[in-house]
C-alpha cells in the first residue's frame, strides 16, 4: 500500500459565502466517510487561510519569521486528506469525489516510500 | 533475422514482459538490454528459433543475478516475485496482454503527452532516444529527460502496469488512440526531412492490431486501426519518382494496397453495423470512401465530414472539410467556410487557401498565401511541393 495527499488549491482571491462553505463542509464530510468506510483513511484536515500563517527560515544558524505564506501565490493550501492505496488509480478516483465535493483543484502527491506501511 | 531486426521486433515483447515480472519498467529494459548483450557474442549470425523466448529467458535470469548483488528491500522482494515465477513467460496470450499493459501504463493521464509518446514509441516501439528527438524537432536531452521522469512517475507515484477495467475505458482510451495515431501520423508525414518515416507508420500498425486484437469489441479501437490501414495502403502512391509528393487527386490507384484497403473496408462495415460512430471511425469511414472504385464520391465524404463536425468540433476539421466543400459546392462556398479559422504555426491552413484562391483566379492573393504556407512548413518534400505550386501560378518566377 502507498500513501497518497490529496491537497485542496483554495484560491483564496474568489470569495465565498458562509451558505457555499457549509455546504462544501458538508460534502467533503460525506466523502471522508466514504474513504474511512472503504479502509482508505488515514488522516484528514482543513486549514485557516493564509493570513494565518507563519513562515519560519533557517539563516546563519538562526532563524527569521515572516508573516504571510511560504509562496506568494493565489493558490494556497486549504486543506488535506491523507490515503492509503493499492496505486495512482485508486488515488485518482478519490481525488475525483474530492475535487467534486469541495469545487477545486486537488493534488495528488504520493508520500516517499519510507512512509510506506 | 539478424540481431537488429530481432531488436525492432522483440524489443517492446520482452520489457514489456519483464516488467510484469518485475514490476518496474527501469529494472526490465536493463534486463533486456543486459540480455541482448549476451545474445551478440552467443547467436554468432543464428538466432535460436524463438529469439523472444530467448531474450525474456536470459533477461529473467540476469535480472535474479542483479537482484541478488543488490541487498534493498525492495531489490529482495522483486527477487523473491521473479523466483516465483513459472520459467516459460512466452506464452502467446500473457505476452500480449503484457504489451497492451505497458501500452495504457505508458498512456497513463497522469503523464504528460509528450512523455506518452516518447514512452510508447521507446518502450513498445523499441526506437532509440536520437529517433525520437528527431521525429519531435526536440533536442534529445529533453526526450530522455521526459523519459526517465515518465519512468520514474510511474514507480514513484504508483501508475498501475494494468490494462483498465470497461468503466475507466472511455476516459483511458482516448490517450493510448491519440499516441498511436500520432506515431502513424508522424511516420506519414515527418515533421522534417524525408516525407515518410515507414518505420514509424509500420509500428503504429502493429500496436493498433494488437490493440484490436485484445479490444475486438471496442468501435473506436478498429475505427483506427481501419483509419491506419486504409492511410496505410496509399503510401506507395504519395510518394512520386523524384520523391516528390503526390496528392490525392493525382495518384495513381494502381499503386494503392488492394489487401490493406480490403481489410480497412471490412473493418468499417463493421463498425457500422456497430452504429457507435466516433472520431476515428468516422475518419476510417472518409478513407474508405476515398479508397473505394475509381473517384472519390465527394458527397459522401462531405455528409461524414459533417458528422464528424459535430462530433469532434475542431478548426482541423473544419480545415479537412473545406477540401470537401470545394469538390461539392465549389471554392467559393469553401472559402468562406475557413475564412474564420486560427491555426497559429499550421502550415496547412494557409496551404489550403492557397489552393481554393488558385480555382477562384484569385492569383495574387494565392502566391501570399503560398508564400505565408512555404514559411510555415517543415518537412522538406511538402515545402518542395507548395514552391512548385507557386511557381505554375507566376509565370517566370
Amino acid at each position: 500500500m502507498k500513501q497518497y495527499l490529496l491537497a485542496v488549491q483554495f484560491d483564496e482571491s474568489v470569495p465565498e459565502t458562509e451558505e457555499e462553505t457549509r455546504a462544501q463542509m458538508a460534502r467533503t464530510g460525506r466523502v471522508t466517510e466514504e474513504i474511512r468506510a472503504a479502509g482508505a483513511w488515514v488522516f484528514t484536515g482543513g486549514l485557516q487561510p493564509s493570513h494565518a500563517t507563519t513562515v519560519v527560515r533557517p539563516a546563519n544558524g538562526t532563524t527569521t519569521m515572516t508573516d504571510g505564506p511560504f509562496a506568494e501565490t493565489k493558490e494556497q493550501l486549504g486543506g488535506f486528506w491523507v490515503i492509503r492505496c493499492e496505486d495512482l488509480d485508486q488515488a485518482l478516483a478519490w481525488a475525483d469525489k474530492c475535487a467534486l465535493a469541495c469545487g477545486r483543484p486537488i493534488e495528488v502527491r504520493p508520500f516517499h516510500d519510507g512512509a510506506e506501511d | 533475422m539478424d540481431l537488429d531486426s530481432v531488436y525492432r521486433a522483440e524489443y517492446g515483447r520482452c520489457v514489456a514482459t519483464l516488467t510484469r515480472l518485475l514490476g518496474d519498467i527501469g529494472l526490465a529494459e536493463e534486463a533486456v538490454q543486459d540480455a541482448f548483450a549476451v545474445a551478440v557474442g552467443k547467436w554468432a549470425g543464428a538466432p535460436p528459433a524463438n529469439p523472444g523466448a530467448w531474450i525474456v529467458t536470459t533477461a529473467r535470469n540476469r535480472a535474479i543475478d542483479r537482484l541478488r548483488r543488490e541487498s534493498t528491500r525492495e531489490a529482495r522482494h522483486a527477487q523473491a516475485l521473479l523466483l516465483h515465477q513459472p520459467a516459460e513467460p512466452e506464452e502467446a496470450g500473457p505476452v500480449r496482454d503484457d504489451q497492451l499493459r505497458m501500452i495504457f501504463t505508458c498512456c497513463h493521464p497522469a503523464l504528460s503527452p509528450l512523455a506518452q509518446t516518447a514512452l510508447t514509441l521507446r518502450l513498445l516501439g523499441g526506437l532509440e532516444v536520437p529517433e525520437i528527438a528527431r521525429a519531435y524537432l526536440v533536442p534529445e536531452a529533453t526526450i530522455s529527460q521526459r523519459i526517465v521522469r515518465a519512468k520514474k512517475k510511474i514507480r514513484d507515484a504508483g501508475i498501475p502496469y494494468r490494462v483498465p477495467e470497461a468503466a475507466e475505458l472511455p476516459d483511458r482510451l482516448g490517450p493510448v488512440l491519440t499516441v498511436l495515431y500520432l506515431v502513424f501520423n508522424e511516420g506519414y508525414t515527418a515533421t522534417s526531412g524525408e516525407l515518410l518515416r515507414t518505420d514509424l507508420c509500420a509500428e503504429a500498425v502493429r500496436l493498433a492490431r494488437a490493440l484490436a486484437e485484445l479490444m475486438p469489441g471496442e468501435p473506436e479501437v478498429i475505427g483506427l486501426l481501419a483509419l491506419l490501414l486504409l492511410t496505410e495502403a496509399r503510401r506507395p502512391a504519395r510518394v512520386g519518382p523524384a520523391g516528390e509528393l503526390v496528392v490525392l487527386a493525382e495518384q495513381d490507384r494502381s499503386r494503392w494496397n488492394r489487401e490493406l484497403i480490403a481489410e480497412g473496408h471490412e473493418l468499417v462495415r463493421w463498425c457500422l453495423r456497430r452504429d457507435q460512430p466516433g472520431p476515428y471511425q468516422l475518419q476510417a469511414a472518409i478513407n474508405a470512401v476515398h479508397t473505394d472504385g475509381r473517384a472519390t464520391d465527394w458527397a459522401q465524404v462531405l455528409a461524414l465530414y459533417d458528422q464528424l463536425l459535430r462530433h469532434t468540433p475542431n478548426p482541423i476539421v473544419v480545415l479537412n472539410r473545406a477540401v470537401a466543400v470545394a469538390e461539392v459546392h465549389g471554392p467559393a462556398l469553401a472559402l468562406a467556410t475557413i475564412e474564420e479559422l486560427d491555426l497559429p504555426g499550421y502550415h496547412l491552413l494557409p496551404a489550403t487557401r492557397a489552393d481554393l484562391l488558385t480555382r477562384l483566379g484569385r492569383t495574387a492573393a494565392a502566391v501570399t498565401a503560398y508564400d505565408e504556407a512555404i514559411g510555415l512548413a517543415t518537412n522538406d518534400t511538402e515545402r518542395a511541393f507548395l514552391e512548385s505550386r507557386r511557381a505554375n501560378l507566376v509565370p517566370g518566377n
